[in-house]
């Protein structure tokens, strides 16, 4: 049970990297950066976890904007995909323009709220 | 309606751009082509008209929506109404006298004596900022106006901006032409103006424009995908948050409504885009906003927006790894792993964070929002408030008329045509009716659903039914031109035949929509002027004569406590004035409406239920100087303290088991006649109404001391006060003031007991020497 659990995720993963291998570059920078953002806040979610989350609102603006950014270069990555029938109409960089400006916002915020 | 018949061009928008190079083009052309250029020039300008008519309906609407809302200017004066908008003034007053930060930090020790409120940390700002934005604005501009002003007309103002979101939504949703109605419709629409009538400073005022704009920036971005649609959504709703605690309704809907679209398969990316982007961003902003702080992450009430959050997140990887493996038998284990992973963290973090108290439970007034007997059994000081009783029937037929039936008839038109927005605004219209039911103030939050939805079923009916009764002029047209097409022309005699009758009945049907539309309209004048629009501060009634008479008392007592009392004076009175003596007699009050601690209420609510004696120490150890009651047994006024007194004794009751409901009872039923319970005669509330009340005649033919708020003789007419003094009453006895006296001086007293010592052992002495 537990050889073939393992083979069937060996597979898994093989197929897995051989099916992202097809992946355009631009969108693989843009999964390296979700994947340091989404790295960094489990770091932050580990420290809290040891430390404690005494300034609160600072922990959670660290927090938020790990995974504000994460979110906001999933929702870029979405509409600069290609393959993505539904945003067709939407030119990359206005998509580009869009990301730029909610980061902005969201880091804004965030340097107000650290506190 | 020529035009129409004819299909000139698929593209409208590029329609005149076309149209010159073939006005230049077409003498050289075949003379066949006139025709039709005529037809599109005819086109080209019913657009225009279109356009102009549109964006005229919209002008006056947006005037209309204002200038309904001015009853109580005209009628009465510009001032503010009711009760808690007189806080929200005063606190508007010191954010343009002390400026933004003194206001964020203002400690007030006027309120709550001797707690004190921290004003800056405990209110929702967003309404007073606004208002102190278009006053510095206008001051800009050179416009002397007093912030008065700017607070009585701020409500009128963003009624007005809400007409032109609910145009934009409709348009949305449905079509422009549904959306002119639904402006049309909100502009007017009593459920809406009951709050948000000139002088109704209200937070409500301001938020309901605010939430229509977030759910309707949703929707665009929901529609669109796009990350700066969701942005703007997230800042209507960061606005929101700043203005009205009802945020919590939004930050619940969205979610249910992104759950229902993944239950029935409409998930799509732009969904994705929006609610998080829109969820992160909105969160974030929110919690800019003191008084909500953390509750965004902390509190049970937003935690389903933070759990959709998360399986949305589960949901686009699944649906990202799928797409990337080809091989079904795989994703299958590969889904099996991750959703009990993904179950399994999400069941461990919410146990922990319930058991751990991180999360707090939901509060008392989500419970009776869900449960509309909560409060009823748990907490009297929610159930005492009128606005938060169920709702009657008859108010939900005053405050929206025909759009009750409307209403049903839009959810048929919805359905039939379903998508993203349409469901999104058939599950807003859902939820908010049953909150409607629940609550009475919610009828508020209803309002634009209610009026959407029943514009799209008006708009699309009349669509309906214009082309049908176009239909057999347009037949004719085409059957005269084309009769030379044999076949053809049969085919549409046969149709014409039937024409006629369906034609009628099309045009009957639409004589009686107008003739519903415009009832609607008389109605909703009506119910304005007679209903919302009195400012419940100088109450007006019909003199003899059928003249008006107006009672000023409030004013009269409020200005008589500015000007006759030390200025560090306690007033103590039932919470609901409060806000007002704060505002208007600017002096100390003990409670206000700002019910935040339920144990200083119902220390009051004892004062006012016990005996003279036992509230004279209550009121010493809290310091009162002055105690004010309403009265309305002179003038018939019908919600005075009298009638307020048994949610005084719940609430007092509900902390100090002293106080015991059935003591002020006779067979259940409360009475102030010779009936009345004996404690009912002689707690503080009822002395201090009926003083001296049983020496005044108050209406011909009936005995004196009768009380014409509850049409009976009082049962108690001489009251004796002994430890507070009558200090004023106003000139229809609406508003009595009473001093709380000084305890007796001590030395006096000794000093009697001395003197009365002598003179007894004088007696004494002289009885055994004779």
């Amino acid at each position: 049970m537990a050889r073939s659990t393992s083979k069937d995720a060996q597979a898994l993963l093989h197929s897995f990297r051989s099916a992202y291998a097809a992946t355009p570059t631009n969108l693989k920078i843009i999964d390296l950066y979700v994947g340091f953002a989404v790295f960094t806040a489990l770091i932050q979610i580990a420290y809290i976890a040891i430390v404690g989350s005494f300034p609160f609102n600072a922990f959670l603006s660290g927090l938020l904007s790990c995974i504000g950014t994460a979110v906001l270069a999933v929702c870029l990555r979405i509409q600069v995909n290609r393959e993505n029938k539904e945003f067709k109409d939407l030119p990359p960089e206005r998509a580009f323009a869009d990301f730029v400006l909610c980061n902005l916002v969201l880091h804004l915020v965030i340097m107000n709220f650290l506190g | 309606m020529v035009g129409k018949a004819e299909p000139v061009n698929g593209s409208v928008k590029s329609g005149s751009n076309q149209s010159i190079p073939a006005t230049m083009q077409s003498p050289l052309k075949k003379s066949d082509l006139i025709p039709n250029l005529s037809l599109k020039t005819l086109k080209l300008k019913t657009k225009q008209q279109e356009l102009l008519i549109r964006v005229s309906i919209l002008c006056l609407v947006y005037v209309l929506a204002f200038i309904t809302r001015l009853f109580s200017v005209l009628r009465y004066e510009s001032m503010i109404h009711e009760f808690d908008p007189y806080f929200n003034y005063r606190t508007t007053l010191f954010l343009t006298e002390k400026g933004f930060y003194e206001f964020w930090n203002w400690f007030d020790s006027e309120s709550w004596y001797p707690l004190g409120r921290i004003i800056g940390g405990t209110l929702y700002p967003g309404l007073m900022v606004t208002a102190a934005i278009i006053y510095w604005l206008l001051r800009f501009l050179r416009f002397a106006i007093h912030i008065r002003e700017v607070c009585v007309l701020t409500a009128p103002f963003f009624a007005s901006n809400t007409t032109l979101v609910a145009y934009f939504f409709g348009k949305e949703v449905w079509d422009s032409g549904a959306g002119l109605v639904a402006a049309a419709l909100i502009a007017i629409c009593p459920g809406y103006i009951s709050r948000s009538v000139a002088g109704s400073y209200d937070n409500e005022g301001v938020a309901i424009f605010a939430l229509l704009l977030t759910f309707y920036l949703f929707v665009k971005a929901v529609n669109t995908g796009s990350l700066a649609w969701a942005l703007a959504s997230a800042f209507a709703y960061f606005y929101m948050v700043s203005a009205w605690g009802g945020y919590v309704f939004i930050i619940n809907l969205i979610p249910l409504y992104v759950l229902v679209l993944l239950i029935t398969g409409r998930y799509s990316m732009r969904l994705y885009v929006a609610y998080n982007s829109m969820y992160v961003l909105g969160m974030l902003l929110a919690m800019q906003i003191r008084f909500v702080g953390f509750q965004h992450v902390q509190s049970g009430e937003h935690m389903a927006a933070m759990g959709v959050f998360f399986l949305l997140q589960v949901f686009f990887f699944l649906d990202w790894v799928k797409h990337l493996l080809s091989d079904t038998k795989l994703f299958q284990a590969f889904l099996r792993i991750t959703v009990t992973t993904a179950i399994g963290v999400g069941a461990i973090a919410l146990g922990v964070g319930m058991a751990s108290g991180y999360i707090s439970p939901w509060t008392g007034r989500f419970y009776s929002l869900l449960d509309p007997t909560y409060a009823k059994d748990h907490i009297p000081i929610i159930a005492s408030v009128s606005e938060h009783q169920p709702t009657a029937w008859s108010s939900f037929m005053f405050d929206f008329h025909i759009l009750l039936f409307l209403f049903p008839a839009g959810l048929y038109f919805c359905f039939k045509r379903l998508s993203d927005a349409t469901i999104f605004i058939v599950m807003y219209g859902l939820t908010s009716m049953y909150f409607a039911g629940v609550m009475v103030r919610l009828i508020l939050v209803a309002t634009p659903a209610v009026c959407l939805i029943s514009a799209i079923a008006v708009s699309a009916t009349i669509k309906n039914l214009t082309l049908v009764a176009r239909a057999k002029s347009k037949v004719t047209q085409t059957g005269s031109v084309r009769g030379s097409s044999s076949s053809k022309g049969s085919s549409k005699a046969s149709l014409d035949q039937s024409q006629p009758f369906q034609r009628n009945g099309a045009i009957a049907l639409l004589l009686g929509a107008f003739y519903l539309l415009s009832k609607y309209a008389t109605h909703c004048t009506w119910v304005t002027s007679e209903a919302y629009s009195s400012p419940s501060i100088v109450l007006a009634a019909r003199g003899a004569h059928g003249n008006r008479v107006i009672f000023d008392d409030y004013r009269e007592a409020y200005f008589w406590l500015r000007k006759n009392t030390p200025p560090d004076a306690k007033v103590m009175s039932w919470w609901d004035y409060g806000y007002q003596i704060t505002a208007m007699g600017n002096r100390t009050v003990i409670v206000d409406n700002n019910t935040w601690n339920n144990t200083h209420i119902a220390t009051v609510g004892r004062a006012m239920s016990s005996y003279e004696d036992e509230a004279y120490e209550i009121m010493r150890s809290l310091d009162v100087d002055y105690v004010l009651v309403v009265f309305g047994g002179v003038t018939g006024y019908s919600s005075d303290d009298i009638n307020k007194f048994l949610w005084m004794v719940r609430i007092g009751g509900g902390v100090f088991p002293v106080i015991k409901e059935p003591d002020y009872l006779v067979n259940g039923e409360y009475r102030v006649d010779k009936g009345a319970a004996p404690k009912m005669l002689n707690c503080l509330m009822y002395k201090l109404s009926y003083y001296r009340f049983g020496e005044l005649t108050t209406e011909y033919g009936k005995p004196p001391g009768y009380d014409r708020a509850r049409g009976v003789e009082i049962g108690n007419k001489d009251i004796k006060l002994e430890y507070l003094e009558e200090a004023f009453t106003t000139s229809n006895w609406i508003v009595r003031i009473y001093k709380v006296k000084p305890p007796n001086n001590r030395w006096e007293r000794t000093m009697f007991h001395i003197y009365l010592g002598t003179v007894l052992r004088y007696h004494f002495q002289a009885m055994f020497h004779s």
